[in-house]
């Protein structure tokens, strides 16, 4: 059974990472990157190897009323895959890059936790247990935002700490209401008995963990804290929220329960599609309107996010298909923006894209990654962001919403602008910048050109063959809606 | 039912806090208050009335328990709780060193 490992291999690195590394970071460095790289195996042994079969794994043995079980089915391993992706690299980038911020092993001890409370999120099949992984992910996150201990720093990180205390008591407050309805806490057992229950439950847990889990990932009026938080992190975490803590802890919890849990009920549904909408155009609108390379991604993310909403409310398999594909192709093309925005800032010492100029010699690497992340993102054809928001419009035209799809194409308009922007003005300006304040070492152009390279391989998913075996596996389990209880049941 | 509305007025009042106090140790007091609305949420809901506490012991027949769940489930939370406090009373000691003041719209780096 290798679905502990997820969070017992993070988790136990985390704790061994104090105790081997006293001077010297080296250590502390390599073992957190042997963690996630055996991660990355694992879930890729999971994800192909599995097929689309569901391995249930209960702790301590204890049957399923009774106990906490592991799920492990395609959506949780495609997953776990995206998020020791992008780990992976985020610590390839680190290496160097976390120096300047002090020589110390608590920065790893810290990712560790992070990557194990994302796991613990994405493997476990019961409710109170995910919002446990979820506050120990959280915290890891509150720590790491503050890490350079600049003002601005601690201001975000507490910032994002009191919206992540008011999510928290809402999904602890929703998780009781379904315990008061329901006397079970397991997602399966909860999904048997939560439909036979009167409308008036299923709104009031749908609007509060709705509410929470809109929070987390930051859907459009609950986004005050994210361009503060993911813009003040350093480089390599501000890459990890955006790309991926956003979307396990808001998006992937929000699928699991209003798809598996609760059976995509009409009304939510129709929320998921205004918020995405909304998110889509604001998002992008203000993200045109920023100067700050990292304020500007970050909202951007808000507009990327939507757009996995927008496809989350269309209920139907193609939908959900390009929101399943956007997810990875987010997480690779903004996860590269941030390390590019990180580049920037050690070369030139500034964030401001009017401070910038033409860097296109002096930094070949970082130049020509942010152009192939800008065209993903704007969705240029042959790169991986067309494709999915080429599935999205088209799913929202043959679900019969063209205002959604209308949105969805003058938000990608928007996005276009806003990159152009950042082109225009930091990466090719038209005044050339002389000489640098820091250096680009290895690491960090080894981690852009990997995610360059995936933004073009990505965009392989879409190629029929291919599509069968990585999209659709998850997209049924997606689609099967409370069958998920019958088969983590094993009926 | 008087018991459920009330707690759910305590989780507003800490809500209100949140949203509208300026001083930062009143909003970690607020964010406080509501994590005990959820925890006394949880707790009610395994409430029986005229029910004993859930331990068998010996000499001692079988009666109506209160349901032990929700009351371990609130251990973890307090813990839970007990952590994001402590972290939020560290941020806000570090950033009165910063700026000298608890006073949210005089500490105002970030726009928006």
């Amino acid at each position: 059974m290798i679905t502990p490992y997820f969070v017992i291999i993070p988790l136990f690195a985390a704790f061994l990472i104090p105790l081997v590394s006293r001077r010297r970071d080296i250590w502390a460095a390599l073992l957190s990157l042997a963690a996630v790289a055996s991660l990355l195996v694992l879930s890729g042994y999971a994800f192909f190897g599995l097929s689309g079969e569901t391995l249930v794994y209960r702790m301590s043995a204890w049957k399923l009323p009774i106990g906490i079980n592991l799920v492990l089915d395609a959506l949780s391993s495609f997953m776990l895959m995206m998020v020791s992706l992008i780990a992976l690299t985020s610590l390839v980038y680190s290496f160097k890059y976390i120096r300047h911020l002090g020589a110390d092993w608590r920065y790893y001890s810290l990712f560790m936790v992070l990557v194990a409370g994302m796991n613990g999120v994405l493997v476990t099949g019961d409710l109170f247990n995910l919002f446990v992984f979820m506050e120990i992910a959280l915290l890891a996150a509150l720590a790491l935002v503050a890490y350079g201990g600049r003002a601005h720093e601690f201001e975000a990180s507490f910032k994002y700490a009191v919206m992540a205390s008011i999510s928290a008591s809402l999904i602890l407050l929703a998780i009781a209401v379904v315990y008061g309805a329901t006397s079970s806490l397991g997602l399966a057992t909860i999904a048997q008995s939560l439909g036979q229950k009167s409308p008036l439950i299923v709104l009031w847990v749908g609007g509060l963990f709705m509410a929470g889990f809109g929070l987390k990932s930051a859907a459009m009026p609950f986004h005050a804290w994210l361009p503060d938080a993911h813009s003040s992190a350093p480089a390599p975490i501000s890459a990890m929220l955006s790309g991926v803590l956003i979307k396990t802890l808001g998006v992937y919890v929000l699928i699991r329960l209003f798809y598996n849990v609760m059976g995509a009920p009409p009304l939510f549904l129709q929320v998921f599609l205004v918020l995405g909408a909304v998110s889509i155009i604001l998002g992008n609108i203000l993200a045109v309107g920023q100067w700050d390379f990292k304020r500007l991604l970050a909202y951007s993310s808000i507009g990327q996010i939507g757009y996995i909403l927008l496809a989350m409310g269309l209920d139907s398999t193609l939908g959900m298909a390009g929101a399943v594909y956007h997810m990875i192709n987010h997480a690779v093309f903004k996860s590269l923006l941030f390390y590019n925005a990180g580049a920037l800032e050690t070369a030139l010492g500034t964030r401001d894209l009017r401070e910038m100029g033409n860097v296109s010699k002096l930094l070949p690497v970082t130049s020509q990654t942010s152009m192939i992340a800008s065209l993903s993102i704007s969705g240029i054809p042959p790169f991986n962001g067309f494709f999915s928001k080429l599935v999205i419009i088209i799913a929202a035209v043959q679900a019969g919403q063209p205002v959604f799809a209308l949105a969805a194409v003058v938000g990608s308009l928007f996005t276009m602008a806003a990159f152009m922007k950042v082109q225009r003005y930091g990466l090719r300006g038209g005044r050339p910048v002389e000489n640098l304040v820091g250096k680009i070492d290895g690491g960090m152009k080894t981690a852009m050109l990997i995610l360059a390279a995936l933004c073009l391989v990505t965009s392989l998913l879409i190629v029929p063959g291919i599509k069968e075996a990585t999209i659709d596996p998850v997209v049924k389990v997606i689609m099967a809606k409370t069958q998920y209880a019958l088969v983590v049941l094993g009926k | 039912m008087t018991l459920y509305v009330l707690c759910f007025v305590l989780f507003l009042v800490g809500l209100y806090g949140i949203m509208t106090k300026r001083d930062l140790v009143k909003i970690i007091l607020s964010s406080g208050i509501m994590g005990y609305a959820c925890n006394l949420m949880l707790v009610l809901f395994g409430y029986r009335r005229g029910a004993v506490y859930p331990i068998l012991e010996k000499g001692k027949e079988a009666a109506a328990m209160v349901d032990p769940l929700p009351q371990a489930l609130v251990l973890t939370s307090i813990v839970i709780e007990l952590g994001v406090t402590a972290l939020l009373a560290a941020l806000a000691i570090r950033l009165f060193q910063k700026y000298r003041t608890y006073d949210i719209a005089k500490i105002r780096r970030l726009a928006g």
